[in-house]
Protein backbone atom coordinates (compact mmCIF):
# COMPACT_ATOMS: atom_id res chain seq x y z
CA UNK A 1 0.00 0.00 0.00
CA UNK A 2 2.78 2.43 0.89
CA UNK A 3 4.46 1.55 -2.40
CA UNK A 4 1.31 2.48 -4.24
CA UNK A 5 1.11 5.79 -2.39
CA UNK A 6 4.76 6.44 -3.19
CA UNK A 7 4.05 5.69 -6.84
CA UNK A 8 1.16 8.15 -6.90
CA UNK A 9 3.38 10.69 -5.19
CA UNK A 10 6.00 10.06 -7.87
CA UNK A 11 3.40 10.74 -10.54
CA UNK A 12 2.32 13.90 -8.71
CA UNK A 13 5.89 15.19 -8.40
CA UNK A 14 6.91 14.43 -11.94
CA UNK A 15 3.68 14.75 -13.80
CA UNK A 16 3.60 18.48 -14.39
CA UNK A 17 4.80 20.09 -17.55
CA UNK A 18 8.49 20.94 -17.25
CA UNK A 19 9.68 24.28 -16.06
CA UNK A 20 13.07 23.19 -17.33
CA UNK A 21 12.49 22.05 -20.91
CA UNK A 22 15.55 19.79 -20.85
CA UNK A 23 14.18 17.61 -18.05
CA UNK A 24 11.63 15.07 -19.27
CA UNK A 25 8.50 14.72 -17.19
CA UNK A 26 5.98 11.92 -17.14
CA UNK A 27 3.65 13.91 -19.37
CA UNK A 28 6.51 14.40 -21.76
CA UNK A 29 7.39 10.70 -21.81
CA UNK A 30 3.76 9.64 -22.13
CA UNK A 31 3.28 11.93 -25.11
CA UNK A 32 6.49 10.59 -26.60
CA UNK A 33 5.14 7.06 -26.24
CA UNK A 34 1.86 8.12 -27.80
CA UNK A 35 3.83 9.53 -30.72
CA UNK A 36 5.95 6.36 -31.15
CA UNK A 37 2.84 4.17 -30.93
CA UNK A 38 0.86 6.47 -33.21
CA UNK A 39 3.39 6.14 -36.01
CA UNK A 40 3.47 2.36 -35.58
CA UNK A 41 -0.33 2.07 -35.61
CA UNK A 42 -0.64 4.37 -38.63
CA UNK A 43 1.86 2.36 -40.69
CA UNK A 44 0.26 -0.93 -39.62
CA UNK A 45 -3.14 0.32 -40.74
CA UNK A 46 -1.73 1.65 -44.01
CA UNK A 47 -0.22 -1.78 -44.71
CA UNK A 48 -2.79 -4.13 -43.20
CA UNK A 49 -6.16 -2.59 -44.03
CA UNK A 50 -5.88 -2.26 -47.84
CA UNK A 51 -4.28 -5.67 -48.34
CA UNK A 52 -6.67 -7.45 -45.98
CA UNK A 53 -9.75 -5.69 -47.34
CA UNK A 54 -8.82 -6.28 -50.97
CA UNK A 55 -8.00 -9.97 -50.44
CA UNK A 56 -11.25 -10.34 -48.52
CA UNK A 57 -13.12 -8.67 -51.36
CA UNK A 58 -11.60 -11.12 -53.84
CA UNK A 59 -11.95 -14.09 -51.45
CA UNK A 60 -8.40 -15.09 -52.35
CA UNK A 61 -5.45 -16.38 -50.28
CA UNK A 62 -7.66 -17.08 -47.28
CA UNK A 63 -5.22 -19.52 -45.69
CA UNK A 64 -2.35 -17.06 -45.75
CA UNK A 65 -4.48 -14.09 -44.71
CA UNK A 66 -5.95 -15.92 -41.73
CA UNK A 67 -2.76 -17.57 -40.53
CA UNK A 68 -0.43 -14.62 -40.84
CA UNK A 69 -1.77 -13.16 -37.61
CA UNK A 70 -1.14 -16.43 -35.80
CA UNK A 71 2.50 -16.17 -36.82
CA UNK A 72 2.54 -12.49 -35.84
CA UNK A 73 1.16 -13.43 -32.45
CA UNK A 74 3.74 -16.16 -32.00
CA UNK A 75 6.66 -13.78 -32.50
CA UNK A 76 7.83 -12.65 -29.06
CA UNK A 77 8.01 -8.86 -29.31
CA UNK A 78 10.99 -8.79 -26.99
CA UNK A 79 12.97 -11.09 -29.28
CA UNK A 80 11.96 -9.16 -32.42
CA UNK A 81 13.11 -5.90 -30.85
CA UNK A 82 16.29 -7.42 -29.50
CA UNK A 83 17.22 -9.03 -32.81
CA UNK A 84 16.54 -5.76 -34.63
CA UNK A 85 18.70 -4.09 -32.03
CA UNK A 86 21.52 -6.58 -32.53
CA UNK A 87 21.51 -6.43 -36.30
CA UNK A 88 20.79 -2.79 -37.04
CA UNK A 89 21.19 -0.94 -33.77
CA UNK A 90 18.04 0.14 -32.00
CA UNK A 91 16.66 3.52 -32.92
CA UNK A 92 13.22 4.81 -33.71
CA UNK A 93 13.28 3.16 -37.15
CA UNK A 94 13.97 -0.35 -35.90
CA UNK A 95 11.39 0.09 -33.14
CA UNK A 96 8.77 1.13 -35.68
CA UNK A 97 9.68 -1.77 -37.98
CA UNK A 98 9.21 -4.18 -35.08
CA UNK A 99 5.89 -2.58 -34.13
CA UNK A 100 4.63 -2.91 -37.70
CA UNK A 101 5.80 -6.53 -38.00
CA UNK A 102 3.82 -7.35 -34.87
CA UNK A 103 0.70 -5.26 -35.46
CA UNK A 104 0.08 -5.25 -39.22
CA UNK A 105 -0.77 -9.00 -39.43
CA UNK A 106 -3.51 -8.60 -36.80
CA UNK A 107 -5.05 -5.72 -38.76
CA UNK A 108 -4.75 -7.66 -42.02
CA UNK A 109 -6.38 -10.84 -40.74
CA UNK A 110 -9.29 -9.02 -39.17
CA UNK A 111 -9.84 -6.94 -42.29
CA UNK A 112 -9.81 -10.12 -44.37
CA UNK A 113 -12.18 -12.04 -42.08
CA UNK A 114 -14.50 -9.04 -41.77
CA UNK A 115 -14.77 -8.31 -45.49
CA UNK A 116 -14.83 -11.94 -46.63
CA UNK A 117 -17.53 -12.69 -44.06
CA UNK A 118 -20.02 -10.16 -45.44
CA UNK A 119 -23.21 -11.96 -46.50
CA UNK A 120 -22.74 -12.95 -50.19
CA UNK A 121 -26.41 -12.18 -50.88
CA UNK A 122 -25.87 -8.58 -49.84
CA UNK A 123 -22.89 -8.35 -52.20
CA UNK A 124 -24.96 -9.92 -55.00
CA UNK A 125 -27.71 -7.39 -54.38
CA UNK A 126 -25.19 -4.57 -54.62
CA UNK A 127 -23.84 -6.00 -57.85
CA UNK A 128 -27.39 -6.29 -59.15
CA UNK A 129 -27.86 -2.60 -58.46
CA UNK A 130 -24.96 -2.00 -60.83
CA UNK A 131 -22.23 -1.21 -58.33
CA UNK A 132 -18.64 -1.72 -59.41
CA UNK A 133 -16.14 -3.76 -57.35
CA UNK A 134 -14.64 -0.66 -55.73
CA UNK A 135 -18.00 0.76 -54.78
CA UNK A 136 -19.16 -2.57 -53.38
CA UNK A 137 -16.03 -2.72 -51.24
CA UNK A 138 -16.27 0.87 -50.06
CA UNK A 139 -20.03 1.37 -49.73
CA UNK A 140 -21.23 -2.10 -48.72
CA UNK A 141 -18.51 -4.41 -47.44
CA UNK A 142 -16.46 -1.97 -45.36
CA UNK A 143 -19.42 -0.52 -43.40
CA UNK A 144 -20.74 -3.99 -42.67
CA UNK A 145 -17.31 -5.19 -41.58
CA UNK A 146 -16.69 -2.27 -39.20
CA UNK A 147 -16.97 -4.36 -35.99
CA UNK A 148 -14.29 -6.82 -37.12
CA UNK A 149 -12.13 -4.15 -38.73
CA UNK A 150 -12.12 -2.30 -35.44
CA UNK A 151 -11.51 -5.46 -33.46
CA UNK A 152 -8.25 -5.74 -35.40
CA UNK A 153 -7.36 -2.07 -35.11
CA UNK A 154 -7.98 -2.00 -31.36
CA UNK A 155 -6.09 -5.20 -30.66
CA UNK A 156 -3.21 -3.96 -32.78
CA UNK A 157 -3.18 -0.58 -31.00
CA UNK A 158 -3.01 -2.20 -27.59
CA UNK A 159 -0.27 -4.47 -28.86
CA UNK A 160 1.71 -1.52 -30.18
CA UNK A 161 1.55 0.41 -26.90
CA UNK A 162 2.66 -2.70 -25.00
CA UNK A 163 5.53 -3.31 -27.40
CA UNK A 164 6.62 0.32 -27.35
CA UNK A 165 7.06 -0.12 -23.60
CA UNK A 166 9.17 -3.21 -24.10
CA UNK A 167 11.34 -1.36 -26.63
CA UNK A 168 13.20 0.33 -23.81
CA UNK A 169 14.10 -3.04 -22.31
CA UNK A 170 15.71 -3.87 -25.61
CA UNK A 171 17.76 -0.70 -25.37
CA UNK A 172 15.70 2.06 -26.99
CA UNK A 173 15.71 5.23 -24.91
CA UNK A 174 12.28 6.67 -25.36
CA UNK A 175 8.91 6.70 -23.70
CA UNK A 176 7.89 5.47 -20.29
CA UNK A 177 9.63 2.11 -20.61
CA UNK A 178 12.78 4.12 -20.05
CA UNK A 179 11.75 4.61 -16.42
CA UNK A 180 10.36 1.10 -15.99
CA UNK A 181 13.65 -0.44 -17.06
CA UNK A 182 15.75 1.69 -14.70
CA UNK A 183 14.78 0.72 -11.19
CA UNK A 184 18.18 1.70 -9.83
CA UNK A 185 17.58 5.37 -10.51
CA UNK A 186 13.84 5.63 -10.04
CA UNK A 187 13.22 3.01 -7.32
CA UNK A 188 10.14 0.86 -7.16
CA UNK A 189 7.85 3.86 -6.71
CA UNK A 190 9.04 5.43 -9.96
CA UNK A 191 8.82 2.15 -11.85
CA UNK A 192 5.32 1.57 -10.53
CA UNK A 193 4.31 5.16 -11.31
CA UNK A 194 5.49 4.80 -14.90
CA UNK A 195 3.73 1.44 -15.18
CA UNK A 196 0.49 3.07 -14.05
CA UNK A 197 0.96 5.76 -16.71
CA UNK A 198 1.50 3.10 -19.39
CA UNK A 199 -1.63 1.25 -18.32
CA UNK A 200 -3.61 4.49 -18.36
CA UNK A 201 -2.29 5.34 -21.82
CA UNK A 202 -3.26 1.92 -23.19
CA UNK A 203 -6.76 2.18 -21.72
CA UNK A 204 -7.10 5.70 -23.11
CA UNK A 205 -6.07 4.66 -26.64
CA UNK A 206 -8.48 1.74 -26.41
CA UNK A 207 -11.30 4.00 -25.21
CA UNK A 208 -10.79 6.54 -27.99
CA UNK A 209 -10.86 3.78 -30.62
CA UNK A 210 -14.02 2.34 -29.04
CA UNK A 211 -15.69 5.72 -29.41
CA UNK A 212 -14.50 5.94 -33.02
CA UNK A 213 -15.98 2.50 -33.68
CA UNK A 214 -19.33 3.63 -32.26
CA UNK A 215 -19.32 6.67 -34.50
CA UNK A 216 -18.40 4.72 -37.62
CA UNK A 217 -20.76 1.77 -37.20
CA UNK A 218 -23.73 2.30 -39.53
CA UNK A 219 -26.99 2.74 -37.64
CA UNK A 220 -28.57 -0.17 -39.45
CA UNK A 221 -25.88 -2.54 -38.24
CA UNK A 222 -26.25 -1.28 -34.67
CA UNK A 223 -30.03 -1.68 -34.75
CA UNK A 224 -29.69 -5.19 -36.16
CA UNK A 225 -27.37 -6.15 -33.32
CA UNK A 226 -29.84 -4.78 -30.80
CA UNK A 227 -32.71 -6.59 -32.46
CA UNK A 228 -30.82 -9.85 -32.11
CA UNK A 229 -30.45 -9.14 -28.41
CA UNK A 230 -26.67 -8.87 -28.62
CA UNK A 231 -25.33 -6.52 -26.05
CA UNK A 232 -23.16 -3.73 -27.21
CA UNK A 233 -20.16 -5.08 -25.31
CA UNK A 234 -17.98 -5.19 -28.40
CA UNK A 235 -17.88 -1.45 -28.39
CA UNK A 236 -16.61 -1.39 -24.82
CA UNK A 237 -13.68 -3.76 -24.66
CA UNK A 238 -10.87 -4.86 -26.94
CA UNK A 239 -11.88 -7.80 -29.01
CA UNK A 240 -9.52 -10.73 -28.86
CA UNK A 241 -9.01 -10.36 -32.62
CA UNK A 242 -10.40 -12.65 -35.23
CA UNK A 243 -11.08 -16.13 -34.05
CA UNK A 244 -10.02 -18.50 -36.79
CA UNK A 245 -12.13 -21.43 -35.75
CA UNK A 246 -11.43 -24.44 -37.96
CA UNK B 1 15.63 -8.56 -11.16
CA UNK B 2 17.81 -8.15 -14.17
CA UNK B 3 19.49 -4.80 -14.19
CA UNK B 4 20.41 -3.66 -17.64
CA UNK B 5 23.97 -2.61 -18.26
CA UNK B 6 24.47 1.03 -18.98
CA UNK B 7 26.20 2.27 -22.07
CA UNK B 8 29.94 1.79 -22.36
CA UNK B 9 32.19 -1.15 -22.98
CA UNK B 10 30.85 -4.46 -21.81
CA UNK B 11 32.65 -7.73 -21.51
CA UNK B 12 30.48 -10.34 -23.20
CA UNK B 13 29.68 -13.45 -21.24
CA UNK B 14 29.64 -16.15 -23.82
CA UNK B 15 28.97 -18.96 -21.37
CA UNK B 16 29.86 -22.62 -21.72
CA UNK B 17 33.25 -24.20 -22.24
CA UNK B 18 34.98 -22.41 -25.07
CA UNK B 19 36.83 -24.24 -27.78
CA UNK B 20 37.41 -21.12 -29.81
CA UNK B 21 35.95 -17.67 -29.51
CA UNK B 22 36.65 -16.77 -33.13
CA UNK B 23 33.01 -16.67 -34.17
CA UNK B 24 31.90 -14.88 -31.02
CA UNK B 25 34.68 -12.33 -31.26
CA UNK B 26 33.82 -11.61 -34.88
CA UNK B 27 30.28 -11.05 -33.58
CA UNK B 28 28.69 -12.90 -36.45
CA UNK B 29 24.96 -13.18 -36.68
CA UNK B 30 24.91 -16.85 -35.81
CA UNK B 31 27.47 -19.15 -34.19
CA UNK B 32 26.41 -22.81 -34.43
CA UNK B 33 29.18 -23.88 -32.02
CA UNK B 34 27.74 -21.72 -29.27
CA UNK B 35 24.38 -23.41 -29.67
CA UNK B 36 25.76 -26.93 -29.38
CA UNK B 37 27.92 -25.96 -26.40
CA UNK B 38 25.13 -24.23 -24.53
CA UNK B 39 22.20 -26.40 -25.44
CA UNK B 40 22.26 -28.55 -22.33
CA UNK B 41 23.10 -25.91 -19.72
CA UNK B 42 21.38 -22.77 -21.03
CA UNK B 43 18.87 -23.36 -23.77
CA UNK B 44 17.27 -26.66 -22.82
CA UNK B 45 16.52 -25.65 -19.19
CA UNK B 46 15.14 -22.33 -20.41
CA UNK B 47 12.92 -24.09 -22.93
CA UNK B 48 11.66 -26.52 -20.29
CA UNK B 49 10.90 -23.70 -17.86
CA UNK B 50 9.11 -21.84 -20.62
CA UNK B 51 6.90 -24.84 -21.32
CA UNK B 52 6.00 -25.16 -17.63
CA UNK B 53 5.39 -21.41 -17.31
CA UNK B 54 3.05 -21.40 -20.32
CA UNK B 55 1.20 -24.64 -19.54
CA UNK B 56 0.50 -23.59 -15.95
CA UNK B 57 -0.79 -20.19 -17.10
CA UNK B 58 -3.08 -21.64 -19.78
CA UNK B 59 -4.45 -24.37 -17.50
CA UNK B 60 -5.22 -21.97 -14.62
CA UNK B 61 -6.62 -19.42 -17.06
CA UNK B 62 -8.81 -22.08 -18.65
CA UNK B 63 -10.21 -23.29 -15.33
CA UNK B 64 -11.11 -19.74 -14.26
CA UNK B 65 -12.48 -18.73 -17.66
CA UNK B 66 -14.47 -21.96 -17.97
CA UNK B 67 -16.17 -21.46 -14.60
CA UNK B 68 -16.93 -17.82 -15.42
CA UNK B 69 -18.21 -18.75 -18.88
CA UNK B 70 -20.62 -21.37 -17.52
CA UNK B 71 -21.88 -18.77 -15.06
CA UNK B 72 -22.34 -16.18 -17.81
CA UNK B 73 -24.01 -18.75 -20.06
CA UNK B 74 -26.69 -19.31 -17.42
CA UNK B 75 -26.90 -15.71 -16.19
CA UNK B 76 -26.45 -13.16 -18.92
CA UNK B 77 -26.25 -10.31 -16.42
CA UNK B 78 -22.73 -11.27 -15.28
CA UNK B 79 -21.32 -11.40 -18.82
CA UNK B 80 -20.85 -7.67 -19.19
CA UNK B 81 -18.90 -7.05 -15.96
CA UNK B 82 -16.68 -10.09 -16.59
CA UNK B 83 -15.88 -8.93 -20.12
CA UNK B 84 -15.17 -5.41 -18.90
CA UNK B 85 -12.77 -6.50 -16.17
CA UNK B 86 -10.95 -9.09 -18.26
CA UNK B 87 -10.87 -6.53 -21.09
CA UNK B 88 -9.11 -4.00 -18.90
CA UNK B 89 -6.61 -6.66 -17.77
CA UNK B 90 -6.03 -7.59 -21.40
CA UNK B 91 -5.39 -3.96 -22.34
CA UNK B 92 -2.71 -3.24 -19.74
CA UNK B 93 0.69 -3.66 -21.38
CA UNK B 94 2.57 -6.72 -20.19
CA UNK B 95 5.62 -4.96 -18.79
CA UNK B 96 3.46 -2.49 -16.85
CA UNK B 97 1.30 -5.28 -15.46
CA UNK B 98 4.33 -7.24 -14.28
CA UNK B 99 5.64 -4.15 -12.51
CA UNK B 100 2.28 -3.25 -10.98
CA UNK B 101 2.03 -6.74 -9.46
CA UNK B 102 5.53 -6.74 -7.95
CA UNK B 103 4.74 -4.56 -4.88
CA UNK B 104 1.99 -6.97 -3.79
CA UNK B 105 3.51 -8.74 -0.79
CA UNK B 106 2.34 -12.25 -1.61
CA UNK B 107 3.76 -12.04 -5.13
CA UNK B 108 6.96 -10.01 -5.30
CA UNK B 109 9.70 -10.92 -7.74
CA UNK B 110 8.69 -14.50 -8.30
CA UNK B 111 7.20 -16.97 -10.72
CA UNK B 112 3.82 -16.38 -9.05
CA UNK B 113 3.77 -12.77 -10.27
CA UNK B 114 4.57 -13.91 -13.78
CA UNK B 115 1.80 -16.52 -13.66
CA UNK B 116 -0.80 -14.05 -12.35
CA UNK B 117 0.02 -11.66 -15.19
CA UNK B 118 0.05 -14.39 -17.86
CA UNK B 119 -3.23 -15.87 -16.60
CA UNK B 120 -4.84 -12.43 -16.72
CA UNK B 121 -4.03 -12.22 -20.43
CA UNK B 122 -5.73 -15.54 -21.20
CA UNK B 123 -9.02 -14.72 -19.44
CA UNK B 124 -10.64 -12.47 -22.03
CA UNK B 125 -9.73 -14.68 -24.99
CA UNK B 126 -10.84 -17.92 -23.34
CA UNK B 127 -13.99 -16.50 -21.75
CA UNK B 128 -15.17 -14.97 -25.00
CA UNK B 129 -14.58 -18.06 -27.07
CA UNK B 130 -16.23 -20.42 -24.59
CA UNK B 131 -19.33 -18.22 -24.25
CA UNK B 132 -19.56 -17.61 -28.01
CA UNK B 133 -19.17 -21.33 -28.68
CA UNK B 134 -21.96 -22.20 -26.27
CA UNK B 135 -24.26 -19.44 -27.52
CA UNK B 136 -23.82 -20.56 -31.12
CA UNK B 137 -25.22 -24.02 -30.45
CA UNK B 138 -28.47 -24.07 -32.48
CA UNK B 139 -31.65 -23.88 -30.41
CA UNK B 140 -33.23 -26.91 -32.09
CA UNK B 141 -30.24 -29.04 -31.06
CA UNK B 142 -30.77 -27.92 -27.47
CA UNK B 143 -34.46 -28.71 -27.75
CA UNK B 144 -33.75 -32.12 -29.25
CA UNK B 145 -31.53 -32.90 -26.26
CA UNK B 146 -34.29 -31.81 -23.92
CA UNK B 147 -36.75 -33.92 -25.94
CA UNK B 148 -34.57 -36.98 -25.49
CA UNK B 149 -35.07 -36.52 -21.77
CA UNK B 150 -31.72 -34.98 -20.91
CA UNK B 151 -31.48 -32.70 -17.92
CA UNK B 152 -29.95 -29.26 -18.39
CA UNK B 153 -26.68 -30.54 -16.96
CA UNK B 154 -26.57 -33.57 -19.26
CA UNK B 155 -27.40 -31.41 -22.25
CA UNK B 156 -24.59 -29.02 -21.33
CA UNK B 157 -21.90 -31.67 -20.96
CA UNK B 158 -22.96 -34.13 -23.65
CA UNK B 159 -24.39 -31.83 -26.33
CA UNK B 160 -23.62 -28.15 -25.96
CA UNK B 161 -19.99 -28.31 -24.81
CA UNK B 162 -18.94 -30.83 -27.49
CA UNK B 163 -20.54 -28.65 -30.15
CA UNK B 164 -18.78 -25.59 -28.74
CA UNK B 165 -15.38 -27.35 -28.85
CA UNK B 166 -14.11 -25.78 -32.11
CA UNK B 167 -14.64 -22.29 -30.72
CA UNK B 168 -13.23 -23.25 -27.31
CA UNK B 169 -10.09 -24.78 -28.82
CA UNK B 170 -9.67 -21.78 -31.11
CA UNK B 171 -9.54 -19.70 -27.94
CA UNK B 172 -7.07 -22.04 -26.27
CA UNK B 173 -4.87 -21.79 -29.37
CA UNK B 174 -4.79 -18.00 -29.30
CA UNK B 175 -4.26 -17.95 -25.54
CA UNK B 176 -1.42 -20.49 -25.70
CA UNK B 177 0.43 -18.70 -28.48
CA UNK B 178 -0.01 -15.34 -26.72
CA UNK B 179 1.24 -16.71 -23.41
CA UNK B 180 4.30 -18.32 -24.99
CA UNK B 181 5.24 -15.06 -26.70
CA UNK B 182 4.59 -12.95 -23.59
CA UNK B 183 6.43 -15.45 -21.40
CA UNK B 184 9.71 -14.04 -22.66
CA UNK B 185 8.88 -10.70 -21.04
CA UNK B 186 8.10 -12.50 -17.77
CA UNK B 187 11.80 -13.20 -17.38
CA UNK B 188 12.17 -9.55 -16.49
CA UNK B 189 10.72 -10.28 -13.07
CA UNK B 190 11.64 -13.94 -12.55
CA UNK B 191 14.58 -15.99 -13.75
CA UNK B 192 12.54 -18.46 -15.76
CA UNK B 193 12.00 -19.27 -19.38
CA UNK B 194 13.40 -18.29 -22.74
CA UNK B 195 13.46 -14.63 -21.81
CA UNK B 196 16.48 -15.31 -19.59
CA UNK B 197 18.95 -15.84 -22.44
CA UNK B 198 17.32 -12.97 -24.33
CA UNK B 199 17.79 -10.53 -21.44
CA UNK B 200 21.28 -11.94 -20.90
CA UNK B 201 22.10 -11.16 -24.52
CA UNK B 202 20.62 -7.66 -24.31
CA UNK B 203 22.69 -7.05 -21.21
CA UNK B 204 25.89 -8.27 -22.85
CA UNK B 205 25.13 -6.01 -25.74
CA UNK B 206 27.17 -7.58 -28.51
CA UNK B 207 26.31 -11.22 -28.94
CA UNK B 208 23.54 -12.07 -31.40
CA UNK B 209 23.34 -15.87 -31.43
CA UNK B 210 21.69 -16.05 -28.02
CA UNK B 211 18.94 -13.68 -29.14
CA UNK B 212 18.27 -15.47 -32.38
CA UNK B 213 18.25 -18.96 -30.89
CA UNK B 214 16.11 -18.07 -27.85
CA UNK B 215 13.69 -16.01 -29.95
CA UNK B 216 13.56 -18.76 -32.55
CA UNK B 217 12.88 -21.39 -29.90
CA UNK B 218 9.98 -19.32 -28.54
CA UNK B 219 8.45 -19.04 -32.01
CA UNK B 220 9.01 -22.74 -32.68
CA UNK B 221 7.44 -23.64 -29.34
CA UNK B 222 4.40 -21.46 -30.09
CA UNK B 223 3.89 -22.99 -33.54
CA UNK B 224 4.41 -26.51 -32.17
CA UNK B 225 1.85 -25.94 -29.41
CA UNK B 226 -0.56 -24.49 -31.96
CA UNK B 227 -0.13 -27.56 -34.15
CA UNK B 228 -0.69 -29.90 -31.20
CA UNK B 229 -3.94 -28.12 -30.35
CA UNK B 230 -5.14 -28.43 -33.95
CA UNK B 231 -4.51 -32.18 -33.76
CA UNK B 232 -6.32 -32.29 -30.41
CA UNK B 233 -9.33 -30.58 -31.94
CA UNK B 234 -9.38 -33.04 -34.83
CA UNK B 235 -9.28 -35.95 -32.42
CA UNK B 236 -12.03 -34.50 -30.24
CA UNK B 237 -14.44 -33.47 -32.99
CA UNK B 238 -14.50 -36.32 -35.52
CA UNK B 239 -18.00 -35.28 -36.67
CA UNK B 240 -16.84 -31.96 -38.09
CA UNK B 241 -14.58 -33.77 -40.55
CA UNK B 242 -17.30 -36.22 -41.49
CA UNK B 243 -19.58 -33.30 -42.35
CA UNK B 244 -16.93 -31.59 -44.44
CA UNK B 245 -16.56 -34.64 -46.63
Amino acid sequence: MTTLLDALRFIGHNGALPSDPAAPTLVHLTLQMLWISGIGIAISLAVGLPIGAWLGHLHRFSFAAINISNIGRALPSLAVLAIGDAILGLGLTVTEVALVILAAPIVLTNAYVGIAGVDPEVVDAARGMGMTGWRILWRVEVPLAIPLLFAGIRTAAVYVVATATIASLAGYNGGLGYIISDEQSYHLSGVLGAAICVAALALLVEGVLALAQRQLTPRGVRLEHQARGEEDVDALVPAAAAISAP
Amino acid sequence: MIVLASAGPVIPVFGGAPSSYACERANRLFCPDWVSQNWSNVLWPALRQHVVLSVVAVVIGFVIAFALALLAYRRRAVERPIILISGILYTIPSLALFEILVPIKALGLSVRTAEVALVSYTLLILFRNIVTGLRNVPDDVREAARGMGMTARQSLWRVELPLALPSIIAGVRIATVTVIALGTVASYICDQGLGVPIFQAIQDGVFKTELIVAGGLAVALALFADGLLVLLQRALTPWSRARAR
